[in-house]
């Protein structure tokens, strides 16, 4: 085969490259209208106040957690100017009770069949003093999320996940809140700023509002279920068990506690 | 018939120009690599919608590439059009012609991957397109200097050494692709390192053969020598990649002396390949003028 009588060869095989590199992230339109508009067709899930129960608990660690890593902020005198104190990243961050916080725990199982309102109040992801606040953030299918950029500089916002669509756009100081949904359940979305690249977040998608993330005492509390058995999963961005499960049996108007104990990554 | 070699010699200085600027788009790309600065710009042909846009964090390593590539590419466009004037070697022409359409293409690949997304065989491709525009740019340099137009009877530059060259050059290119794969795809190490075997033995063997053979002709053992001193220092730097990227594999952001090595790491590897061109590039030279001459290359050393 001369290579002078297919001149267009080159970019054939360029154009076969591009569509094999895109094939596998690209979510089209059709796709999405479908996710999002299950929800009409179906009926949504009520439950009694009066039997709703209530998980509860504590993420612990154990063994040694990495030491925390100041950020490096001092090249950009727009983030560094905001802070009077020396910021760490929000990785891990554990709790003087030996828990942990930015810990997204959520139903994983025992919810099939059910069908949940979607909230129409946006919940809230801030850029602010060039970090995502707050890090870790649940949301249901659907529900709008409000991208607010605080600070006086320009940040970009890049969720980059493996079931929902994928984008990244920018956001000058003082523009408008961008309003956003993701129409398929995935735990969790890496977020990003690809202009101050240790700015991370995490939302996780859901179709039912039963999760919670712990806070500065390691609680986590879901509340308002129905009664029933489920698998209550934990995920951590950092430690070894990414997601851990534990089975919950619930009944009418119960309150359970149930602690996790995650270990860190070998 | 004008003397071809001596009419390029118009557009030689241009052509190093060119060159080097394109080795410094090269160390602006892997800047943007190593930062993580590849999607700080979201969109493509402009930067935020201008072309000045915020000079803020991780933009001003993304910008500043976009603002080199269009720079490099008008030196391509010019360089082209120079080449096709002033040289009347009819491969060399095309060498100009394929350059630019290499820059045009490698600026498309380039904005494919912000709107994209960094697609992980786009960003590879990117890397190794840039690398092979270096190698055309560097030749057009090559074709057009004084060390290409010297003449050399009876250099004693073999077939073998010919060859050998050119599978050095052919290798080096192959463990930048390696490289080029582990760096945008997070893959094992292990064929990088079998790619660093590989170069290591072929261009050991390709120096030892330019030292063994003195009457070769200087341009020869000068890009012999640069060959050997930059592949101990990329191994030296690989070595001190791979031991930062394991130092600092919890790190929460790119740390300054990762970014630093690596991106030398990048750059060094280009001027390997740059030196094995010249070389293959030098001995084909030298082995078809002696074959057209009908000399033959002698076996034993001869005293200067």
């Amino acid at each position: 085969m001369r290579l002078k009588n297919y001149p267009c060869l080159p970019l054939a095989l360029l154009a076969a490259l591009f569509a094999a590199a895109c094939g596998s992230v690209d979510i089209d339109d059709e796709d999405l209208d479908e996710v999002g508009g299950t929800e009409a067709a179906a009926v949504v899930t009520r439950v009694d106040p009066a039997t709703a129960a209530t998980v509860n608990g504590k993420v612990y660690f154990e063994g040694d957690l990495p030491r925390a890593r100041r950020l490096a902020m001092d090249a950009e005198p727009a983030c560094a100017g905001l802070h009077t104190k020396p910021v760490y990243s929000e990785v891990v961050v554990p709790n003087e009770n030996k828990t942990l916080r930015h810990v997204f725990v959520y139903v994983k199982e025992g919810l099939d069949g059910m069908m949940f309102e979607t909230p129409t109040e946006p919940a809230i992801l801030d850029q602010k003093g060039c970090i995502y606040l707050p890090h870790m953030l649940g949301v249901q299918i659907n529900q709008p999320v409000r991208i607010l950029n605080s600070d006086p500089t320009t940040h970009n916002v890049h969720p980059t996940p493996r079931n929902n669509r994928e984008w990244n756009e920018s956001m000058a100081p003082n523009v408008p809140p961008k309003m956003k949904k993701f129409p398929r359940e995935e735990v969790m979305i890496p977020v990003k700023c690809n202009v101050h690249p240790w700015m991370k977040s995490y939302i996780g998608v859901l179709p039912h509002p039963f999760f919670s993330v712990t806070g500065a005492d390691g609680s986590f509390e879901i509340t308002g279920l129905p009664p029933g058995e489920y698998t209550i999963g934990v995920w951590h961005e950092f430690l070894k068990e990414g997601v851990t499960t534990h089975k919950v049996t619930l009944a009418a108007s119960e309150s359970k506690s149930v602690d996790f104990t995650l270990k860190q990554a070998s | 018939m004008p003397t071809s070699i001596g009419s390029a010699g118009s557009y030689h200085y241009f052509a190093v120009l060119t060159a080097c600027f394109t080795f410094l788009l090269i160390v602006a790309g892997a800047l943007v690599t190593g930062n993580e600065a590849g999607l700080s710009v979201p969109d493509w042909p402009l930067s935020y919608g201008s072309l000045n846009p915020p000079w803020e964090g991780n933009i001003r390593y993304e910008h500043g590439h976009r603002l080199v590539a269009a720079f490099v590419g008008l030196l391509t466009i010019a360089l082209a059009v120079w080449v096709w004037k002033k040289d009347t070697r009819g491969t060399v022409r095309k060498l100009g012609w394929i350059a630019l359409g290499v820059v045009v293409a490698q600026g498309i690949l380039g904005g494919v991957t912000v709107l994209w997304y960094l697609p992980a065989p786009i960003s590879v491709l990117h890397a190794c397109l840039a690398q092979t525009f270096f190698c055309l740019v560097v030749s057009l340099a090559w074709l057009s200097s004084p060390a290409w137009a010297r003449r050399h009877r009876d250099a004693g530059c073999s077939l073998s050494l010919n060859r050998l060259a050119m599978a050095t050059a052919g290798a080096i290119y192959l463990q930048l692709l390696l490289g080029a794969i582990f760096r945008h795809t997070q893959s094992g190490i292990l064929p990088h390192l079998l790619g660093a075997l590989l170069v290591t033995l072929l261009a050991g063997w390709l120096i030892a053969h330019v030292f063994q053979s003195p009457r070769l002709p200087s341009g020869l053992t000068v890009a012999a020598t640069s060959l050997g001193f930059l592949l101990a220092l990329q191994l030296l730097l690989g070595l001190a990649s791979w031991l930062l990227r394991l130092a600092t594999a919890d790190a929460v952001q790119p740390l300054f002396p990762v970014v630093a090595v690596t991106t030398a790491h990048v750059a060094v590897g280009a001027l390997i390949l740059a030196a094995s061109v010249i070389l293959a590039l030098q001995s084909f030279r030298v082995r078809s003028e002696e074959s057209r001459t009908g000399s033959r290359t002698p076996a034993t050393p001869v005293n200067p």
